[in-house]
């Protein structure tokens, strides 16, 4: 038997301890579903933690402002893996015309963290599973593993608990629920040879059309696409290990201001 | 390729981040946006581009010029891939040094060669020792400071060598550094001509990997049971050998026998597991495991008690009282407990007993101790089988301290 195991194994084997661990903590829980390459990779992992049956709902936070392909893939796959998907907007907001044309900040803060507030008030979700990952963003490099939001959903990142080997926190009376990041040591191009690897399905926008593509997803209206000729999953390998531009330069949240990310964070973002 | 994971401890202001930002961009590591980012940032606030603003990424980090929590930055180097696990040095946050010192495989200790051994130096590389880290290398930063003297050099290495040898850390190599001027860094420096060793960077690429303890015999303590269909599959992690269909198994604390009918993964046909995989396994009677339960070989069994003696450090402000209720949580294992005696208090940076037989235990004190535990756990030696031989201790949902058992039984 091979007994070295590869880093993607390495990697594979821990997500599903985190997983489980969760889970073993809280039946309550859904797992957050954008339907972009990381939370796909972080549903194939929960379907291998589960053996294929996923105890929990998927939630897919849908800001109606998606690219039509999200929505296309959403349904194939939720058909195809059974699962018990839920969808959730923040229809008030929507119905007032909130866009990204009133300012990228509080467009998310309405249609990303207001619909997850309400669909957490509304099924009582005490964890949710997010596929965040440490080398996103620099404020996403501090995130615990199992990272707690209180009762106004506000992250306290300046005073977070330890987390000591694999023993994480539990939940805490006063606590809204907990965050669980099974995904957060991966890398982008861990990721995607991970993708290549497992043979995981992901949508077309990733891939080169007209020289251009998506390195990453989101809505339509805040995301522009790279120059890019990688066309399948192997060029999008080779593309990243070459590249030096950081994965989310594409995205209108980050770069608005310096500390956007993390206002957006501390209240409670994705 | 492959992955090291390291952490980078040391005083306040002894120059980590600088280090590690030297690093970054000597090894081309960071992207341009990057950069540019830094640099807007920096200006924004009045202050001057500094490697060390790379890694600070909360506002109040960049505004105090602190690091308050650890950070994770990757780089690569032709051999592999690295994670730095960047700890904060002020002794306000050292239960997040030990977060992120609890997550690496090696540890850099970074020394200001002006300034010499300090509090943090001390506390910050007794818990390495303590967390069981044995792969050290210290650098000795700002040597432009001292004109690269050779015995300013050897005088503090004399002082971090003998502290060293107190707590039984064994450095694999002490380097002579500018994080700032990069002597030594990535390129090995004229500066220091009598200096023959590795450079910085060399050093890193001799740390191992930290193996897991395959050839011993196999531990799979249970972290849940499903009902799959109509099998109860039970699911955990390897921790030590192979688990294999067919084998025989005991279950602690029950001590009940039985087999492994299989070995179960998602799409995957198997018959074994190894050390570190997360599977399923199902038994051949009907046992009725539960999350908690340790399978393993009959004939080599860990130590069933309720007592545990260990070496615990305390890391939450709130000092330990005996009437805080408190859990241990040793791999999947979990019961009420209480401190029964705590033998000896010990001052971590100093090494100073503060208390022979004491009854409370402040903020950063280490201290011998012995546990009851409610219920039975199954343990083992640290330096035996690592993830039964260390528990937290919890209260209020939160861990508040952390344990190492050097002797079982
Ligand atoms: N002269 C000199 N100064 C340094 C060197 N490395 C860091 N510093 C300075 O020491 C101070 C603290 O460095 P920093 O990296 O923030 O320390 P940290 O608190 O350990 O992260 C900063 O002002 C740095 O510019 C060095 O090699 N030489």
């Amino acid at each position: 038997m091979n007994t070295n195991l590869s880093q993607l194994d390495k990697l594979e084997n821990q997500s599903i301890f985190i997983i489980r661990e969760a889970y073993s903590q809280f039946r309550d829980v859904a797992m957050l579903w954008s339907i972009g390459k990381d939370s796909t990779t972080l549903l194939w992992l929960v379907r291998k933690a589960f053996f294929g049956k996923i105890p929990f709902p998927v939630l897919h936070i849908d800001t109606t402002y998606k690219f039509k392909e999200i929505y296309e893939f959403r349904e194939k796959y939720a058909k195809e893996w059974n699962l018990n998907l839920l969808v959730a907007k923040n229809e008030e907001a929507i119905a007032k015309g909130m866009s990204h044309e009133k300012g990228a900040f509080q467009c998310c803060n309405e249609l990303k963290t207001m619909a997850l507030k309400k669909a957490i008030a509304k099924y009582g979700f005490k964890a949710l599973y997010l596929g965040i990952r440490r080398d996103e963003h620099g404020i996403r490099a501090k995130e615990r593993v199992f990272s707690p939001r209180d009762e106004d959903f506000e992250w306290d990142y300046k005073n977070q608990p330890p987390e000591l080997w694999d023993q994480y926190k539990t939940k805490a009376a006063e606590e809204e629920h907990l965050r669980v990041h099974p995904l957060l040591g991966w890398r982008e191009i861990d990721v995607w040879e991970y993708v290549k690897r497992e043979n995981i399905p992901v949508t077309d926008l990733y891939f080169a059309k007209n020289g251009k593509r998506y390195r990453s997803i989101g809505c339509e209206t805040c995301c522009s696409p790279i120059d890019s000729d990688a066309d399948t999953i192997e060029k999008v390998v080779e593309e990243l290990k070459t590249s030096k531009i950081s994965e989310r330069s594409g995205r209108a949240q980050d770069k608005e201001d310096d500390y956007m990310m993390q206002k957006l964070r501390s209240l409670g973002y994705m | 390729m492959d992955v090291l994971s390291f952490v980078i401890v040391g005083h306040v202001d002894h120059g980590k981040s600088t280090l590690i930002g030297r690093l970054l961009y000597d090894t081309e590591s960071l992207p341009p946006d990057k950069i540019e980012e830094i640099k807007k940032a920096s200006s924004g606030q009045g202050r001057r581009t500094e490697f060390a603003y790379l890694l600070d990424h909360l506002e109040e980090e960049r505004k105090q010029g602190i690091t308050i929590d650890t950070t994770q930055v990757f780089f690569k180097t032709p051999k592999r891939r690295y994670v730095i696990i960047d700890a904060p040095g002020h002794v306000e946050f050292v239960k997040n040094m030990i977060t992120g010192a609890s997550q690496a495989e090696a540890a850099v200790l970074i020394i200001d060669v002006v300034e010499g051994v300090k509090e943090q130096t001390r506390r910050h590389s007794y818990m390495l020792s303590l967390l069981g880290l044995n792969q050290v290398v210290v650098v000795l930063n700002k040597m432009d400071s001292v004109d690269f003297s050779q015995e300013r050099f050897e005088a503090v290495r004399k002082d971090a060598d003998e502290w060293l040898k107190s707590i039984n850390v064994e450095p694999m190599l002490y380097i002579p550094i500018s994080a700032i001027e990069g002597d030594n860094v990535t390129e090995s420096s004229a500066n220091t001509s009598w200096y023959n060793g590795p450079n910085f960077l060399e050093s890193l690429d001799t740390m191992q990997n930290k193996q897991p303890p395959e050839n011993k015999p196999m531990l799979f303590p249970i972290q849940d049971v499903y009902k799959i269909d109509d099998k109860r599959i039970n699911v955990g992690r390897v921790e030590a050998g192979v688990i294999s269909e067919g084998d025989e198994i005991k279950i602690l604390p029950t001590g009940e026998s039985t087999k492994v009918s299989a070995v179960e993964k998602f799409l995957e046909k198997r018959t074994q597991a190894i050390a570190s995989e997360s599977v399923g396994m199902t038994t051949t009677d009907s046992v009725f495991l539960d999350r908690g339960n340790i399978v393993c070989v009959p004939g080599s069994e860990p130590v069933l008690t309720d007592t545990v003696n260990a070496s615990m450090f305390w890391m939450t402000k709130r000092p330990f009282s005996s009437d805080m209720k408190l859990t241990i949580r040793c791999a999947t294992q979990e019961t009420s407990c209480r401190i029964e005696r705590i033998n000896k208090r010990i001052n971590s940076s100093t090494l100073e007993v503060i208390a022979e037989n004491s009854d409370v235990l402040e903020n950063l004190e280490v201290a011998q101790v012995t546990i009851k535990t409610k219920k039975p756990v199954a343990i083992k030696d640290f330096n035996d089988v690592q993830e039964l031989g260390r528990f937290v201790i919890v209260h209020d949902e939160n861990i508040c301290a952390g344990g190492i058992i050097t002797h079982v039984g």
